[in-house]
């Protein structure tokens, strides 16, 4: 049988250093969509305690054991990312394997807030979206999962927009360096 | 305009798409009276005041939102969830 060759989403480019802030392909590992049948939500938080997590309240994102994390995605829903998921959520919740289906991007450095002022319509100030949260809004016109982490920002797109994303993204980085050098 | 999403909070009017009216909430069964059926499909209210109607968060969290709202002040009075309504 033939040898297939896996490729990352942005395999082969490089970190944007631009405008403030630094744009960078993000490598996530595993990612398993967890989205509760009615009713299971206590179920399911027991059943996650092995990874010490529980189940993330709207707008939240939880960190487990060994670089497990639950992230919230919608109404009883939740990607475990970086961990496979357990053997006692079978039948508490439908869990499908996403982690082909998205592309994740970080981007870090003072003026990532600005850079995402521009392509997302909630106020993603650190005031506003400390470490911990995390919220599904449109990334310019594209559906996108962003999480506050402690450096910065990780945001999730699907897969078929990666290219998409990181053009917008790097646009507005070079928009603000603009600016910058403007008014110097 | 902003609605507040009983998941997402606060947020703009463009995540949101307009359905129609909360009657489409209200479909008869399907052995109910003609007459039933044509009031669900096609008699709408146009009330200047309070009014409910149905939309989705399409850029959020993708649920489906019962909005109360008043056509004259523009005030937003309550969004609930659907899925999560009391029958």
């Amino acid at each position: 049988m033939a040898e297939l060759i896996a490729k990352g989403p942005f395999d082969g480019q490089e970190p944007v250093s631009a405008g403030g802030a630094v744009l960078a392909p993000l490598a996530l590992g595993p990612i398993w969509s967890l989205a509760l049948f009615p009713g299971q939500a206590k179920a399911a938080e027991q059943a996650l305690k092995p990874l010490d997590l529980g189940f993330p309240a709207p707008g939240q994102w939880l960190q487990g054991k060994a670089g497990a994390r639950l992230v919230w995605t919608g109404r009883d829903q939740a990607f475990l990312i970086g961990a496979e998921p357990l053997e006692a959520l079978a039948g508490l919740a439908a869990i499908t394997d996403q982690s082909d289906g998205w592309a994740a991007l970080a981007l870090k450095c003072s003026a990532a807030e600005a850079v995402l002022a521009r392509l997302v319509p909630v106020d993603l100030r650190a005031q506003a979206f400390p470490p911990g949260r995390a919220i599904r809004a449109g990334l310019n016109h594209m559906p996108a999962v962003i999480l506050r982490v402690e450096s910065g920002f990780e945001i999730l797109t699907f897969r078929s927009m990666a290219r998409t994303a990181w053009h917008e993204l790097a646009e507005v980085q070079a928009h603000l360096a603009a600016r910058a050098a403007l008014t110097v | 305009m902003r609605l507040t999403c009983p998941l997402c909070g606060d947020r703009d009017r463009r995540e949101f798409t307009y359905y129609g009216a909360e009657d489409y909430l209200h479909r008869p069964a399907a052995e109910a009276p003609l007459a039933d059926w044509d009031g669900y499909l096609h008699l709408r209210d146009n009330p200047a005041g309070e009014t409910r109607d149905l939309w989705y968060h399409e850029a959020g969290c993708a649920q489906w939102l019962l909005v109360s709202r008043n056509t004259v002040t523009h005030a937003i009075s309550k969004v609930e969830l659907v899925a999560e309504r009391k029958a």
